[in-house]
């Protein structure tokens, strides 16, 4: 009978020692900041849904009118207020005229003023809002005093009061709102900027001799693009409903051009005969701020996940 | 605190101030007169130029509102005839001001209850549920919450009235489709508000301690969790003012909102202009009036704004 404690057969044991050369090596593929954040994003099911909704709603608003013979401007006195057919997918308005090809148009219309007016308002309001926090003093004395009092001023008042002095239209539209819209992304970068312009690699960068023109732009933007982005994201659905809400009152878009929010207006004056007229564009408006809110969520999350809310 | 309420009440000014120059800009430079008509004769029009000043220079027309301004005159509508601008505000805003509040204690009474209930459950199906209300709120556009309420509840149930406002029952679609969207906003900022003092060490003292749950969720939770919401209560205002926009236009409502556009499209100067300063008064002082609540409130805000 064999010992219990038996010490084990060291011929089974191969010494392996330490691999000097292989401690140092990464075993993972070194991920970038924004690999990171697509990994993050990725793994997050709401914002990738939302994110193909978005997509899906852009490559229709591209090719969306040309899936139909039917002009979006063409009316058709034979055919008004028809309901969904095989001829007519989204039926017709009161003209006649087909409202698929009408949709799809208007979705170029929202979406357009939606990404540009953000886009551009992120620009104005950033690079005030930068120049502001980095230089600080007197300038931003000067600009925080100017959007101290601005900031109170009721936006949609003095948008609603532009659109009638200007000709209405796209152009007018994406002007009344970056007018009245940069306040508060220059604010935020503002104090973003001034939280970072303190750290340690600003002042490296300093040290070694980095003009403040490479500082900001090189080393301060960098670092904010994440917060940067995700803000934009987050006011597109804003600027998406300010459309619908100034071509819904009558001062946005003018037929016979479109867009959601002037649907919106036209179907709703026949509400109690027709809704599917209301039904459609109120169902894009509707899912677009809501996949565009999701996506900014998801975005928040994975380009900033100390933020997260959970 | 008293130099910072000061400051406050000076930045106000300062706006309102701003504000009113430039919608009198703007409300100048807009295409056509509110005197185009097509029984107009020359000799008419002149005498209607000089009874509101237009024959003067733009200058001096600015300097003589803004002295009646002072003095609280907003001068004479220009469509309504012999209806001063101060007289239409007073018959419209009540309906407003009525409509506005009861969307409000609807967002905020509904909104935070939903916030607690769903930071509370976390997890489980009704903190869902939540959620979902919250997200779907924030996305429809008060107009289109508006008609989609008076589609089903009005016109295919005949459950409530579809327009006007003569009583409770008439209340109720336009203040839910105008509290709406602030409801789900309240519930989610009060949702992660929640979620962060549930984390804190003063609530793990006060359960230590032994205080019941309800307690410390009454006293400790969200007293502190409510704070947070103190500060967009100014936007609230602001996005339910321009709410009823629209939401008094789809339910026949004769309030501001309803005058207000109709005023823009028939170029009525002075309407316009009494409206607009009425509107943006309203709105800072509500944003002066957060502002300072909210230093009373939080003691750190003041040390900080200065």
């Amino acid at each position: 009978m064999e010992a219990i404690g038996d010490a084990p057969d060291r011929s089974l044991f191969e010494r392996v020692g330490k691999d000097r050369a292989g401690m140092e090596a990464i075993e993972r593929p070194n991920l970038t900041y924004w690999q990171d954040a697509w990994r993050r994003l990725k793994a997050n099911r709401m914002a990738v849904f939302a994110l193909c909704v978005v997509g899906l709603y852009v490559v229709m608003a591209v090719v969306g009118p040309w899936m139909t013979s039917y002009s979006y401007t063409a009316t058709d006195a034979k055919a008004t207020d028809a309901l969904p057919s095989a001829a007519h997918w989204f039926g017709t308005d009161m003209l006649g005229r087909d409202l698929w090809s009408r949709v799809w148009m208007g979705a170029r219309t929202s979406l357009m003023i939606g990404f540009v007016a953000t886009l551009l308002n992120t620009l104005v309001g950033g690079l005030i809002g930068g120049v502001a926090g980095y230089y600080g003093g007197a300038v931003d004395m000067v600009l925080m005093r100017v959007v101290d009092v601005l900031y109170g001023i009721p936006y949609i008042i003095v948008a609603i009061l532009m659109m009638v002095v200007m000709e209405p239209g796209m152009g007018s539209l994406i002007v009344a709102m970056v007018v009245t819209r940069w306040i508060g992304m220059a604010r935020f970068v503002r104090g973003e900027v001034m939280r970072v312009k303190e750290s340690d690699f600003v002042a490296a960068a300093r040290v070694l001799g980095a003009s403040d023109a490479t500082i900001l732009v090189r080393h301060i933007m960098p670092n904010l693009m994440g917060l940067i982005i995700t803000n934009t994201m987050m006011a597109i659905p804003n600027a998406i409903f300010t459309e619908a809400f100034l071509s819904f009152i009558g001062l946005g878009i003018q037929p016979p051009e479109c867009s959601w929010g002037l649907l919106a207006r036209e179907g709703s004056q026949t509400l109690s005969i027709y809704p599917l007229k209301l039904f459609f564009p109120a169902f894009f408006i509707s899912t677009t701020m809501l996949a565009l809110n999701l996506l900014g969520d998801g975005l928040r999350d994975a380009l900033d996940p100390r933020l997260r809310g959970e | 605190m008293g130099r910072y309420i000061l400051k406050r009440i000076l930045i106000s000014l300062a706006t309102l101030l701003v504000l009113v120059t430039v919608v009198f800009a703007l409300v100048r430079l807009m295409p056509g007169d509110p005197f185009s008509s097509e029984k107009m004769t020359p000799q008419v029009r002149q005498n209607l130029e000089r009874y509101y000043g237009f024959d003067k220079p733009v200058l001096e027309q600015y300097l003589t509102y803004m002295g009646r301004l002072v003095r609280g005159d907003l001068g004479y509508s220009m469509k309504y005839a012999n209806v001063t601008v101060n007289e239409i505000i007073a018959k419209a805003f009540p309906y407003s001001a009525d409509l506005g509040l009861r969307a409000l204690a609807i967002a905020v009474s509904v909104g935070l209850t939903l916030g607690v209930v769903s930071a509370l459950n976390r997890k489980k199906p009704i903190d869902a549920v939540c959620v979902v209300v919250a997200i779907i709120g924030t996305s429809i556009p008060d107009f289109i919450m508006g008609y989609v309420l008076q589609y089903f509840f009005g016109i295919r149930w005949g459950l409530l009235p579809i327009a006007q406002y003569k009583g409770f029952a008439y209340t109720i679609l336009p203040s839910v489709g105008l509290g709406f969207y602030t409801l789900a906003l309240v519930s989610r900022l009060m949702r992660s508000s929640m979620l962060e003092v549930v984390q804190q060490d003063y609530v793990k003292t006060a359960r230590a301690k032994g205080a019941s749950r309800f307690r410390i969720v009454r006293k400790h939770m969200i007293r502190n969790a409510i704070l947070p919401i103190v500060t967009v209560l100014g936007p609230i205002t602001a996005s339910v003012l321009t709410g009823t926009f629209v939401i008094e236009s789809i339910f026949a409502i004769p309030g501001m909102g309803k005058f207000y556009v109709s005023s823009v499209q028939s170029l009525d100067y002075t309407l316009v202009l009494g409206m607009t300063v009425f509107f943006g008064a309203f709105l800072v002082t509500a944003n002066l009036i957060v502002d300072v609540l909210y230093g009373i409130v939080d003691p750190r805000i003041r040390v900080a704004r200065g």
